[in-house]
């Protein structure tokens, strides 16, 4: 849903990282409005991944330029677990397996640090289990997952399923999504989708990273984002995603390559 | 703390029990011969077995060598440069806690073990070892109403010489090793508990050791007999000041258990552990063993080792009873340059003994933590079982984790399993856990707790909380 009014809630200027040194996002530029779902595309190694850590705040990736706020605050500025805390979500490509912490005690005290920031009381066991039963309705999923370890012998799908849960329980108010709907089967994908849909409401917003239109036609984005080396290079509607599904994405390599021809011949000048 | 710091970093927590009492003490020369024997029971007034007791282990002793098999490594250790006798100056034991020194007091109660009337915890009752003796043991005579006994050491030769004489060194005979002999020679304090026939004890019972001078050695020994029917739990705990020499600490702790008995021991050991490179510590070479004597007689050791430059350490039980019960649940943490060798033995003698091993091995830092175990099972331990699962967790790169487990079987009708395995604290755990709003320390923490469940759902409930803490404490700021 666009509307031009809504609240900013992300704005990512000219963001630059690296990784090893090795420099992986080249300047992304993008703004994200309350109510709105945006789709980052492109290939393999053309940085969504990347955008979405350092988002979240992985440690592996260092800023090297470039600002991102959050409702106006330098989100950068924040350590992973006060960023989780004040709304900011990331669903993994491959969630993590941690054995021997129980996922309701997880899911508990992390839906508790999340409510402690909004200034709301803790739950005590008895009402996050309430709460925690009503939420797995989200995402169909079984009760006898939340004694188990987390995400621990979980299928690819119960995985999936789990950050959709966590989703629901945190409520967060931007939800980046990265490669959800990989190693889903249909019915899976059909079941995280409609729980990312059941969630996306007029405040929060919601960034969906994938590589395939097939997510898309479940869950429709008001923004298409196309990203190779390190920057969007083309931002466009829903249409844009059909359109990278008709044609491949070669016509972005040459896009890119007439681009970063038009630097290197500009850069000899500058330097003079 | 910050996510960019790393899973090295996370040990140096300061110790926080590493304060020296400034009090008056008593002490012997250092160095051993039989006039320092002598000396030491002499200043107790022992009868006469007990002298022969110790005499009989010294020499002994003398005609030992130290073991060399553990996966330790530590500068020789001059047994002559040690002081084998230290009391705080308040002679004869105080007949109420209002005589004792305020300064131990206070000491105890910094360590947060209250003994005053007032604050002492309401369902436990503590005997408090200040280096070589007993300065106070709560709930005498509420528990000698019960028929139970529950003093030191030394109080019990005194006023129960016949259960000592009868008991002392029949688990652990005075030449079983280098360690045991040794303290069977210069033993000073510790505790003594006996439960009487088919009585249950009605609290957990308690020793807090705490070593206080820089070059004294902590020798104690501690007795529990549960008779026919009888059962206790009783934990200890353990912690000495900052130093930066190496004390030793030998001590012996000796379980018999008749039919239908069962003794339920803890420990949660906190001994100074040197710095970060390794200087100072305790060495704490200990001999423990159980004997279930009787028939479905059962002993838990459930053990928390966090502290130690080096820990030598194998509770062990004999299980003669048929349908004897043996377990041993164990959480060892090791940091910095800590190095511990410890595990268990279970020896199989009855029909249908079984036995369980739970050993949790955490090595951070550069420090080396091995399970030893032996499993060992007699030709007439008919039906005899044995389950063991030996976990290593490592944080950091530079830690080991080692496990020798050892079995002997000589019954082919004995069922014998060992599970193993190892992990690691990754940094993408940790960053998973970060996302989803849970701080980095919380994050270890969590990771650890939960990797220690099994053995702290053992704990007496008191301590188990206790343990959690102390465990986060002790990884604060070694991971990022």
């Amino acid at each position: 849903m666009i509307r031009p009014d809504a609240p900013v809630l992300l704005e990512i200027r000219d963001l630059r990282a690296s990784v090893d040194e090795q420099p992986i996002l080249k300047g992304v530029n993008l703004m994200i409005r309350a109510g709105e779902i945006h789709a980052v595309m492109g290939r393999n190694g053309s940085g969504k991944s990347t955008l979405s850590k350092v988002l979240a705040g992985h440690p592996a990736y260092s800023v090297t330029g470039g600002s991102v706020l959050y409702r106006g605050e330098d989100l950068l500025a924040l350590e992973p677990e006060q960023r989780a805390r004040i709304g900011l979500f990331l669903g993994f490509q491959y969630p993590i397996e941690i054995p021997g912490v129980s996922n309701l005690e997880f899911l508990r005290v992390a839906t508790n640090g999340r409510r402690l920031a909004q200034g709301q009381e803790e739950l005590d066991t008895f009402a996050f289990e309430d709460l925690v039963r009503e939420r797995l309705q989200v995402v169909q999923m079984d009760p006898a997952f939340l004694e188990r370890s987390v995400n621990e012998g979980f299928s690819g799908g119960e995985k999936k399923r789990n950050e959709i849960l966590q989703m629901a329980l945190l409520e967060p108010l931007v939800a980046i999504l990265d490669e959800t709907d990989s190693g889903l089967d249909i019915d899976a994908l059909r079941i995280v989708a409609g729980g990312v849909n059941h969630l996306a409401g007029p405040d929060n917003a919601t960034l969906l990273i994938t590589h395939y239109q097939r997510l898309l036609d479940v869950i429709t984005p008001d923004f298409v984002h196309v990203m190779a080396a390190g920057r969007i290079l083309r931002t466009g509607g829903k249409e844009l995603a059909l359109e990278l599904e008709d044609r491949g994405y070669d016509w972005v390599d040459e896009e890119l390559a007439s681009l970063e021809a038009g630097e290197a011949a500009r850069t000899p000048l500058e330097v003079a | 703390m910050s996510s960019t710091a790393t899973v090295g970093d996370l040990v140096s927590q300061p110790y926080k029990y590493g304060f020296v009492t400034d009090i008056e003490t008593e002490k012997i020369a250092k160095g051993l011969d039989e006039d320092v024997v002598r000396l030491i029971s002499a200043k107790k007034q022992e009868p006469a077995f007990l002298l022969d007791f110790r005499l009989r282990a010294y020499r002994q002793w003398l005609q030992m060598q130290e073991p060399d098999w553990a996966a330790l490594g530590f500068p020789a250790i001059n047994y002559q440069n040690i002081i084998y006798y230290a009391a705080p100056k308040q002679q004869e034991k105080k007949s109420s806690l209002d005589e004792v020194d305020p300064k131990l007091l206070e000491t105890f109660e910094k360590l947060g073990i209250p003994i005053s009337e007032q604050k002492r915890l309401s369902n436990v009752a503590v005997d408090a070892v200040f280096d070589s003796v007993s300065i106070a043991t709560t709930y005498k005579e509420k528990l000698a109403e019960h028929g139970v006994i529950f003093c030191s050491i030394s109080e019990a030769v005194k006023e129960h010489p016949e259960l000592i004489e009868r008991y002392l060194g029949t688990v652990v005979p005075s030449n079983d090793n280098f360690f045991a002999a040794l303290n069977s020679a210069v033993f000073s304090d510790g505790s003594f508990v006996f439960i009487p026939r088919g009585v249950e004890c009605p609290m957990e019972l308690s020793t807090y050791f705490r070593i206080n001078s820089g070059d004294t050695g902590q020798f104690e020994r501690t007795l529990i007999v549960a008779e026919e029917g009888a059962s206790v739990s009783y934990l200890e705990g353990c912690t000495a000041p900052m130093f930066d020499t190496n004390q030793l600490h030998a001590a012996v702790v000796e379980l018999v258990v008749l039919d239908d008995a069962s003794i339920k021991y803890s420990t949660v050991q906190n001994w100074y552990a040197g710095d970060e490179n390794g200087v100072g510590g305790i060495y704490n070479f200990v001999t423990k063993r159980g004997q279930c004597r009787g028939d479905r007689s059962r002993i838990s050791w459930t053990q928390v080792e966090t502290g130690s430059a080096i820990t030598w350490k194998y509770p062990s039980c004999v299980l003669q009873g048929a349908d004897s019960v043996g377990e041993f649940y164990s959480v060892a943490l090791t940091n910095n340059r800590q190095q511990a060798d410890t595990g268990t033995k279970m020896v199989h003698v009855g029909p249908r003994t079984r036995s369980t091993i739970v050993s949790k091995g955490i090595s951070a830092g550069h420090s080396a933590n091995s399970y030893r175990g032996l499993v060992q099972v007699g030709p007439k331990a008919i039906g005899a079982r044995n389950f063991s699962q030996c976990d290593s967790m490592l944080i950091g790169d530079h830690a080991a984790a080692n496990t020798y487990p050892y079995i002997r079987c000589q019954q082919p009708e004995a069922r014998i399993e060992h599970e193993a395995s190892t992990s690691r604290i990754s940094a993408d755990q940790l960053f998973y856990l970060q996302s989803r709003g849970i701080g980095f320390e919380e994050a270890v923490s969590m990771m650890v707790s939960g990797f220690c469940r099994d053995v702290f759902n053992q704990l007496p409930m008191e301590f188990a909380a206790e343990a959690d803490k102390l465990l986060a404490l002790k990884l604060e700021g070694s991971v990022g």
